[in-house]
């Protein structure tokens, strides 16, 4: 039987951020206190300037907190040199982008192929991969597709394909329906749970979007860089 | 990575042309600009080369370049075939001369007196005629480029128009009445007033009177001796100077780089091109970098270290260079091929297109490392923001 403590993905303390000194200082996050779990979806919601995005950051080993603790899938990303940092990242963590961030002179599968030709996966392999996982969000017969020449709906599936590609353990999505339109946004959210949901994968998505609030196992509502308070949504 | 990097690079069509092209640009400027400096140069020692039966080259001392006349006295041809491993050595004349055509044309020619008895140094290809029809009375040959060009005859005779010179015409040199009886071809020369062959005698008998009149000593240096080791010994004792044909053609190379002023010309136009390289290659590869910032820095977010970003900017910049070069160096040759047998100075010589290679190179990495530091203080923090 698994315990809590086992499935824990995500453990942050008291973190804190500040951008700046001084007079200057912009303190983005105030202590922080978030236990993220594997196997589940966490909603992280707020008004802009909450300190969403920069929990994800330090979340994913972008940014290093302020103070405070966080452990990241065991590993305390903040005491680990640049280099080997972003070598946990490659590993560990996929992302879904607001801005997508599909570079649009590569094909659909050369997109979702990124992540392990990153790891150093061969070019024959990565395609070979992505074409896999293109298929498994319903894009199979775009693999070679410009993201030009697809409507958002798609782009985010090859987002998500892109963010899934290399297997991480930990997925964080940045407001991933934003740009979409409520029934699109629907079904990627309805996507990313049946692709990206597993038992050892821990799912972050940062949203504003009421509507899918309903997907979440647990919502973190944050305001003024605390996590005010933690609900968990009887879902239908 | 680095074949997405260059399917980044090739995706972006516009940028991508106009990246190579404008490097193709800067290419061909160096090269080709490069090649005709290479040409004049090398023009500045054709007679040298043309003239390749001797190893050695006898003259004043004072002599700076092939047109610089010193005369020296022609005992000269005596103390030096008395030199130690000296086969033979025969006198060659050299002078501007005042020339009339038949029709009254009035130019001035380059008469070289060849040695009577055995005509050494004369031109190396006839056209028309051969050389031992010298020996004929008034006998002097002609450049068969300089028939229609230099020595054409330009007012035309009363019962016919302008026309070239030909084989039976007769010149006046130097009021004394020649005839051409052949043409001959050389290697197109840095100087360009024609070029007339006769023997030494006449030659002598035409020119101005002087003291000393022997322009130079052709000598070729016996079989296993070393032709700079018997020009130094002729150094020695005809205190005069000894060049081998290799060693005069270079001194007089650099005699006219110095006094004419074409390395500093073409090597501002050469490093115009250089400039214009950075510029455009600079330019379009920041502007690229630019519009894939977010890429790059959603690759760092992804786990692409800084290091393999470096090898991905250096890639694109280095297929852009090689693309861009290959078509520069590509049209430079055609152009050089095409224009051959034309006036255009241009000898591609290997130095060309390695210095080429390396202008652009340079090019590209000044471009690279502009747009680098942009990559490399990329945070990747960026790609949150919407």
């Amino acid at each position: 039987m698994t315990t809590t403590a086992q499935r824990i993905a995500v453990s942050c303390r008291g973190v804190t951020k500040t951008f700046g000194e001084g007079e200057n200082a912009v303190h983005a996050l105030r202590g922080v206190d978030l236990e993220v779990l594997l196997g589940q979806m966490t909603m992280l919601v707020g008004p802009s300037g909450c300190g969403k995005t920069t929990l994800i950051s330090v979340i994913a080993g972008i940014l290093n907190r302020s103070a405070g603790e966080c452990t990241v899938l065991g590993e305390d990303t903040s005491s680990l040199p640049d280099r080997q940092r972003a070598a946990w990242r490659g590993r560990n963590v996929g992302f879904v982008f607001q801005a997508l961030n599909l570079v649009p002179t590569l094909t659909a599968a050369e997109n979702v192929a990124i992540p392990l030709l990153i790891l150093g996966v061969d070019y024959k392999s990565a395609l070979q991969r992505a074409a896999v996982m293109l298929e498994r969000v319903g894009l199979g017969g775009r693999i070679k597709s410009l993201p030009a020449q697809l409507s958002g709906g798609q782009q985010q599936r090859i987002a998500i394909a892109r963010a899934l590609v290399h297997e991480p353990r930990l997925l964080v999505c940045d407001e991933p329906t934003s740009a979409l339109d409520h029934e699109t946004g629907h079904k990627v959210m309805q996507l990313l749970r049946e692709v990206a949901s597993r038992e050892d994968r821990a799912l972050i998505v940062v949203t504003h979007d009421s509507r899918i609030f309903s997907f979440a196992d647990r919502i973190a509502h944050m305001d003024d860089g605390h996590v005010e308070r933690i609900e968990t949504p009887s879902r239908a | 990575m680095i074949r997405i990097a260059l399917r980044m690079l090739v995706g972006d069509r516009l940028k991508y042309l106009g990246l190579v092209a404008g490097l193709a640009f800067a290419t061909l400027l160096i090269t080709q600009q490069g090649s005709i400096f290479a040409g004049f140069t090398r023009r500045s020692g054709s007679w040298i080369r043309d003239t390749a039966q001797a190893d050695l080259w006898i003259m004043d001392p004072q002599v700076e370049f092939t047109e610089d006349r010193k005369a020296m006295l022609d005992s000269a041809l005596l103390k030096v075939r008395g030199v130690e491993g000296i086969e033979w050595a025969v006198p060659l004349y050299k002078s501007y001369v005042q020339a009339r055509l038949q029709d009254g044309t009035r130019v001035v020619v380059r008469m070289i007196g060849l040695d009577d008895a055995t005509l050494t140094g004369g031109p190396p290809i006839m056209e028309e005629g051969s050389l031992e029809l010298l020996k004929q009375d008034r006998a002097i040959l002609v450049d068969a480029r300089d028939v229609d060009d230099g020595l054409r005859l330009r007012r035309g005779m009363d019962d016919e128009g302008p026309r070239e010179l030909r084989v039976g015409d007769r010149i006046d040199l130097n009021e004394h009445e020649t005839v051409v009886v052949g043409t001959f071809r050389r290697t197109r020369e840095f100087f360009w007033d024609p070029v007339v062959y006769t023997t030494y005698t006449r030659a002598l008998r035409m020119a101005p009177p002087e003291r000393k009149s022997l322009g130079y000593v052709l000598a070729r240096v016996k079989s296993g001796h070393d032709p700079r080791e018997v020009a130094r010994r002729v150094e020695e004792t005809t205190r005069l100077r000894a060049d081998t044909s290799e060693d005069y053609e270079n001194r007089s190379m650099d005699f006219i780089l110095a006094k004419t002023g074409i390395l500093p010309n073409f090597g501002i136009t050469i490093a115009l091109g250089f400039v214009i390289g950075v510029l455009i290659s600079g330019q379009l590869l920041y502007n690229f970098i630019l519009e894939n910032q977010r890429a790059f820095a959603a690759m760092k977010a992804m786990g692409a270290s800084n290091m393999l970003l470096l090898r991905m900017v250096f890639a694109q910049v280095l297929f852009a260079a090689f693309i861009g070069f290959g078509i520069g160096v590509g049209v430079t040759a055609v152009v050089g091929l095409l224009l051959h047998d034309s006036k255009l100075a241009f000898h591609m010589a290997w130095q060309v297109p390695v210095f080429g290679g390396i202008a652009i190179l340079v090019c590209c990495l000044i471009a690279a490392a502009i747009s680098i530091r942009r990559v490399m203080r990329l945070e990747p923090a960026v790609v949150f923001k919407g």
